[in-house]
């Protein structure tokens, strides 16, 4: 007793204290409990009645201590069923059933009604009829005006600047206070198809607008994550002036599509591939990644890649038909705050068996 | 079969494509119908009104100028009238006493005989409105009064059997706080039941009610809603209260009586182009730029009816077929995808919301249809190519297509 007394009180080692442990119920059915353990363990530790929680003991040492040993008890059981569940299989051998698919956030989701079908002829008339038609016919190419808002700072400068070698044909303008409804006109009077805004605040960029200017859509998107040039680690030189190829990757829903598209009608038609330089729209649960890499084919299923560019990522906040208009223009797209929506807009990784 | 279907379709709505949709609501289909086989953005549809006879005819305004005639019966469009003069797409359409009566946005209000076959190009009467019309509404009680209002330009009651003046012509409000003039910007009018009072919705998001009864002819009541442009308005069973939507796709029903908000709806994310409220049940039909047809329920519980989703397939010349959708677990709403952006939209207002005795009679007598069809192509198998067996083995296809997509459906959770 003396000397379950002595360990239980003294020694911080855990295998002396399991011991204790073992033969705590054993004294304790034997001794009755005596009062004199009671002041260090308490009574009902030594039989553990059902109802008894590691974390009513009210000694902080002794409930960390149990609940150690507790979480070292668990995860010895986990690694013995997992170890047990291994053997079954290797014994069953094929007849052993398929493993089972872990439960992800992408797997719960719901399936997206608006999934464009490739085959779907209302969809594919939409899209030949709609605002980028005329680029994806190829008679326009385009041309792209790079703007801020009113006195950037260095970091949104410099990021306009870096654009505009990644975007050909795109020039950047200072925006001196104007009002984008009166740039407007003049853009589309000097024949420009796209303009770009960077939202700055707090001298960060925060936020783009990008709009297809004839009269076409203005997409809002928040923009986060952005890193410059100096940034990005073991990146390869500046970006050359061969025009890039486009990935987009994962706009799969009618919403998807249509940002898809303005981001690809962003971009002349003839990607030049001397130059090995590829623009990437990686969109996965509504978030979308721009990266820009430099490829090398070092065999053929093996590639290199050093990434170059800016890299940026961007949620889109609202999609307006017509040109820029907040006040009274019309939505195509809002993004409303749902806090429970599992939902996302612009793709749906669930492949369609 | 698709006819038969036309028939029991509760909403009918247009689309910037020119196709008009037929939307089941009991067994969550829509169909497609085009005048030509094939959608064309010259016939976006900018205006729909029931034509004459109860709900069996529509009149689809499109954006070329034409006014077609679709019959529901014979689920097809029937003919077709070219209404020239001024510019701008149709902003109102209404027919009374066989007479077809049209406004486009320049402001040319014009009657029209609605009789094809003579297809007179001269209007039986004319009347300029005033530039920037956004809507002209006909009062369901007087079928020859029509109200005009838009952009900078007031609201303007009209008796079309009266003089050349309009019988009521509003006032704008007094100058604001800082003595500046108010805009006019009137999206949408309704005529009040029982009353000569009329209510409008601005783009400068206010709700006014008009009574031409009263000596003022400013505003009787004006209420505000949000910070955006109102784009549709609908009265509400009960006539108290009015449903709203902006271009940011929120719902607001305002009462009348008091000028203040009662609820909101939601679930719409894009721009309210079409709202329409049935006449005695608490449904609201609305589209919008979002693609989706939605039906709510605007009385206890608020909320939408239960969620369904329904595919429209594309097709062939005549009318085509439906894809069926399938249920989701969530009361409430009634939600549609369909692919087009939805201008307009009609609400069926009759009472029988089931069409139970036409589904069992259709499975029954596709077999034997079938047996008679094959032996008329076997004895005429030798001569032209026919279109038929192609539609029978295209739908078997998209059958089994049906089948295999339900399956991703029903599994997820």
């Amino acid at each position: 007793m003396a000397k379950a007394g002595d360990k239980s009180g003294g020694s911080g080692k855990k295998a002396l204290k399991r011991k204790a442990a073992t033969e705590e119920p054993q004294e304790a059915a034997v001794a009755e409990d005596g009062a004199t353990e009671s002041g260090v363990q308490p009574p009902k530790a030594a039989a553990f009645p059902p109802g008894f929680s590691i974390s009513e003991i009210k000694n902080k040492q002794r409930r960390h201590l149990m609940f150690t040993r507790w979480k070292q008890q668990q995860r010895k059981e986990k690694l013995a069923a997992k170890k047990k569940l291994k053997k079954e299989r290797e014994a069953l051998g094929d007849k052993a059933p398929p493993k089972p698919v872990p439960k992800t956030i992408d797997n719960q989701r719901v399936y997206d009604e608006t999934i464009v079908d490739p085959n779907d002829e209302e969809v594919a008339y939409d899209e030949a009829t709609d605002e980028f038609a005329s680029y994806f016919n190829r008679q326009t190419s385009p041309k792209i005006l790079i703007t801020t808002s009113d006195r950037p700072h260095g970091r949104t400068v410099r990021l306009c600047e870096q654009l505009s070698t990644v975007i050909p044909n795109s020039h950047v303008y200072y925006r001196r206070g104007l009002a984008l409804k009166k740039i407007i006109p003049q853009c589309i009077s000097r024949d420009f198809t796209d303009l770009i805004v960077i939202n700055e605040d707090r001298k960060t960029p925060n936020g783009l607008i990008l709009s297809h200017l004839p009269n076409g859509p203005t997409a809002h998107f928040k923009m986060s994550s952005v890193r410059l040039r100096k940034e990005i680690k073991r990146r390869g030189k500046d970006p050359t002036e061969h025009i890039p190829e486009i990935i987009l990757n994962n706009f799969t829903t009618r919403l998807g599509h249509s940002i898809g598209r303005m981001f690809a009608s962003l971009f002349p038609h003839n990607p030049q591939f001397i130059g090995r330089q590829v623009a990437t729209f990686h969109n996965q649960r509504d978030y979308i990644f721009f990266r820009f890499h430099r490829y090398i084919f070092k065999s053929e299923k093996k590639v290199g890649i050093q990434e170059l560019g800016p890299r940026f990522t961007l949620k889109l906040r609202s999609l307006q038909k017509g040109t820029f208009d907040s006040k009274y223009g019309e939505y195509e797209w809002v993004h409303k705050v749902c806090a429970y929506s599992l939902k996302s807009h612009l793709d749906d990784c669930k492949s369609m068996e | 079969m698709a006819a038969a279907g036309a028939r029991w379709n509760h909403v009918w709505i247009g689309t910037e494509t020119g196709i008009l949709k037929g939307v089941n609501l009991q067994r969550k289909q829509a169909a497609n119908f085009t005048a030509t086989g094939q959608p064309r953005r010259e016939e976006a549809v900018s205006a729909l009104c029931w034509g004459a006879g109860g709900e069996t005819q529509i009149l689809v305004g499109c954006a070329d100028r034409t006014v077609r005639h679709f019959s529901i019966e014979e689920g097809r469009f029937q003919g077709q009238r070219h209404c020239p003069g001024g510019e701008g797409t149709f902003r109102g359409l209404a027919q009374v006493d066989g007479t077809l009566i049209t406004c486009v946005d320049s402001g040319i209000l014009r009657v029209w005989h609605d009789n094809d076959k003579e297809a007179s190009s001269d209007p039986l009467l004319e009347l300029r409105v005033g530039p920037g019309v956004c809507r002209m509404r006909q009062d369901p009680a007087h079928p020859h009064v029509v109200a005009t209002g838009g952009k900078e330009n007031a609201l303007k009651v009209w008796d079309l059997q009266g003089s050349e003046e309009p019988v009521f012509r509003a006032k704008n409000v007094r100058n604001d706080w800082l003595d500046l003039r108010v805009p006019i910007w009137d999206q949408d009018i309704q005529f009040l039941p029982e009353s000569q009072k009329l209510v409008t919705c601005t783009g400068y998001h206010q709700v006014r009610v008009y009574d031409p009864a009263s000596p003022q002819r400013r505003p009787v009541l004006e209420a505000t809603y949000g910070e955006y442009p109102l784009t549709a308005m609908t009265l509400t069973p009960g006539g108290n209260s009015v449903i709203v939507g902006n271009t940011h796709g929120q719902l607001a029903e305002i009462d009348l009586r008091q000028g203040r908000l009662l609820g909101c709806l939601k679930g719409l994310a894009g721009s309210v182009r079409g709202l329409q409220c049935h006449p005695s049940k608490p449904l609201l039909a609305s589209c919008g730029l979002d693609r989706v047809l939605r039906v709510h329920r605007i009385r206890n519980p608020r909320g939408l009816e239960h969620k369904v989703r329904a595919c429209c397939l594309l097709f062939p010349p005549f009318i085509f077929l439906f894809q069926h959708a399938w249920l989701l677990k969530t009361p409430h709403l009634l939600q549609v995808y369909l692919k087009s952006q939805l201008n307009c939209l009609l609400l069926s207002g009759r009472d029988n919301w089931e069409d139970e005795p036409q589904e069992p009679q259709e499975p029954k007598k596709v077999p034997p249809e079938d047996t008679e069809t094959d032996e008329l192509w076997a004895s005429l198998e030798a001569a032209a190519k026919r279109r038929l067996p192609d539609l029978e083995q295209t739908q078997g296809v998209l059958q089994t297509k049906r089948r295999k997509k339900k399956r991703p459906g029903s599994t997820s959770p």
